[in-house]
């Protein structure tokens, strides 16, 4: 039995009918990540030690009946941008190399007192802050379908980690597309839930306002799974909302038969690869054979998606980095310093990137006096509009459904020179972020034997009906199933 | 070099580096200008919009704010917290000089 191709569902009723225990399973994908992560890169900090532990722990309660959660005994790993205490959290970023938090992040909190088993830390683009993974200060993460190819980004050690067989799910986050574009290219199953459906305590910040925490995993069922553990309120992010998680994992099933799936057609445009496009519309024809009603919609503000995302990314993100200033935590380069205004400068300079430093400072260009009306109020106006524009189409359709990126993975280096070019890729995964509502990343085929992913976007809050229709359309496809030819 | 119909010029690069305290040299300044005219050219796209009558965005989930109780529980120790502190003194956080010698 090869454990490191298991799903999360299957492992769940190995572990609970003793086939199987948390520390065999827990060991088994260590082995793996160090016999295979060498090449790919997708951790930044493995933790062997507390795993095995936790699972140890697991396997306790698993033994004595006690609290037999669904997760638990669950080896996973999450992008290092969440909180651990006790264990290095850099968001792959040189600000943050020795930086070791003092608490959990709320999502970590709740996967811990589950029972799911820690295996470490995801490397990602700095901060967030890309669409390839290439801006972690520390490596770049490579693709397990293809060596010379990326992952995706910004979440795109978690997405290698999950294709890879370096644990059973991955805890990513999606501030404009940085969950469902690597899921596409690596054929994994990624969830950007609703903003405020899980508690952002303990996540360092990007946009406050567009951050979404994630699961990624093989299967609908894993994901669903794992979103009802991290989901609800919590008192420590008042942003969180006060409605009730669904079982959505129970829920799974239904029949889709006569629900509405729209397709948006400002997405359907020129610009898309052709192994892409003809992989959605077969999904289309797919979901048309499991009885739902295909209609074609209009979101007449697609195009300003991109450019509202990044404006507002640009500014929250300038206020939301201003606190990595060499004081109280994380790098702080003082020598020769004569004063503390030398010592911000000297240490942001050495400690960000090239990408992190053009973000914020066109933050504040965009927000000074003279410019503010012309961007960040302009952006937030059409943001509006993008809001109403999705507002008015789930008036329609129960569900829309869109390519995650126009390309398959692209080259490592391919688009690095240009930051408008790597931007360019986010072009149907940013204005989800805005308005805030749900999107599921499932896959969806091949083209020139790279991935394709389309994503299913729904309702604020409406993550159950996105579950039912990706875990319809898994019953009857097998492209979750196939596995990178890395071992 | 690629013409933008719009430019940011290397001082303004400069000084909005300083507004967010990122030391950046001349030769970097230029580069981040080419770079910038580019991007907020293409941003320039928003102009196309009328949001004349457009509210611009407060919060994207029709939620009202939620508030807990106000109750007092233990916080992080002294200790803990200082931790990640770069340099202390007498269990305080010590920063480079903040004003001048007068």
């Amino acid at each position: 039995m090869d454990l490191n191709s298991l799903t999360l569902r299957s492992a769940q009723e190995m572990l609970r009918s003793k086939q199987v225990s948390s520390v065999e399973l827990t060991q088994a994908m260590l082995d793996r990540i160090h016999k295979i992560d060498p090449q790919i890169q997708a951790y930044m900090t493995v933790t062997d030690e507390l795993a095995l532990e936790q699972a140890h722990q697991a396997d306790e309660r698993l033994a004595h009946g006690d609290n037999v959660t669904p997760l638990i005994g669950i080896p996973f790993g999450v992008k290092d941008c969440l909180s651990t205490k006790g264990v290095r959290t850099t968001c792959s970023s040189k600000i943050l190399e020795n930086y070791v938090p003092q608490y959990n992040a709320t999502v970590i909190e709740k996967l811990s007192d589950a029972g799911a088993v820690l295996l470490g830390k995801h490397n990602m683009d700095e901060f967030g802050m890309g669409s390839s993974c290439e801006n972690s200060a520390y490596f770049p993460t490579r693709n397990p379908w293809d060596l010379s190819r990326v992952p995706g980004g910004s979440s795109g050690g978690s997405a290698a980690a999950a294709a890879a067989g370096m644990g059973l799910f991955s805890i990513g986050e999606d501030t404009g597309g940085s969950v469902r574009m690597p899921a596409g290219f690596c054929n994994i199953t990624g969830l950007k839930p609703t903003y405020g459906r899980v508690s952002r305590y303990g996540l360092i910040a990007l946009v406050s306002s567009f951050d979404s925490i994630g699961p990624m995993a093989r299967e609908v069922y894993d994901v669903a799974t794992v979103t009802e553990a991290i989901a609800g309120v919590d008192g420590r992010d008042s942003t969180s909302a006060a409605i009730p998680v669904p079982q959505y994992s129970q829920s799974l099933g239904k029949s889709v038969k006569g629900m509405k799936l729209g397709i948006p057609k400002e997405y359907f445009v020129a610009g898309m690869e052709a192994g892409v496009e003809s992989a959605i519309h077969k999904a289309i024809e797919q979901f048309e054979a499991l009885g739902m009603e295909i209609q074609e919609v209009s979101l007449p503000h697609t195009k300003y998606g991109l450019p509202v995302y990044y404006l507002i990314l640009f500014a929250e993100a300038s206020a939301n980095l201003a606190r990595f200033d060499g004081t109280r935590f994380g790098l702080s380069v003082r020598d020769g310093a004569e004063d503390v205004i030398d010592v911000y400068l000297q240490t942001r300079r050495a400690g960000f990137g090239d990408e992190v430093k053009r973000r914020i400072m066109l933050g504040a260009y965009t927000l000074s006096a003279g410019y503010y009306d012309a961007y960040y109020l302009k952006a937030q106006k059409v943001r509006t509009l993008l809001r109403q524009d999705f507002e008015q189409a789930f008036e329609q359709v129960d569900a829309l459904i869109a390519p995650t990126c126009p390309t398959t993975a692209f080259k490592l280096g391919e688009k690095t020179a240009d930051p408008l070019e790597m931007y360019l890729s986010d072009i149907y995964v940013t204005a989800t972020n805005p308005a805030g509502i749900p999107s599921l990343a499932v896959p969806c085929g091949f083209s020139q034997g790279m991935p394709v992913g389309m994503q299913l976007m729904g309702k604020h809050f409406n993550e159950e009906t996105l579950f039912q229709i990706g875990h319809a359309y898994q019953q009857v496809t097998d492209w979750h199933k196939q596995l990178p030819p890395i071992g | 070099m690629t013409e933008h119909s719009f430019q940011i010029d290397a001082d303004m690069v400069k000084h909005v580096a300083y507004l967010v305290r990122l030391g950046i040299t001349d030769e970097e300044a230029q580069g981040f200008s080419q770079q910038f005219s580019a991007i907020i050219d293409y941003f320039n796209l928003l102009n196309e919009v009328d949001t004349s009558d457009t509210p611009p965005a407060t919060q994207v989930i029709h939620a009202s704010m939620v508030l807990r109780e106000d109750v007092a529980q233990p916080s992080m120790s002294r200790e803990e917290f200082l931790k990640n502190a770069p340099e202390s003194e007498d269990g305080y956080v010590k920063v480079s000089t903040v004003l001048g010698e007068e």
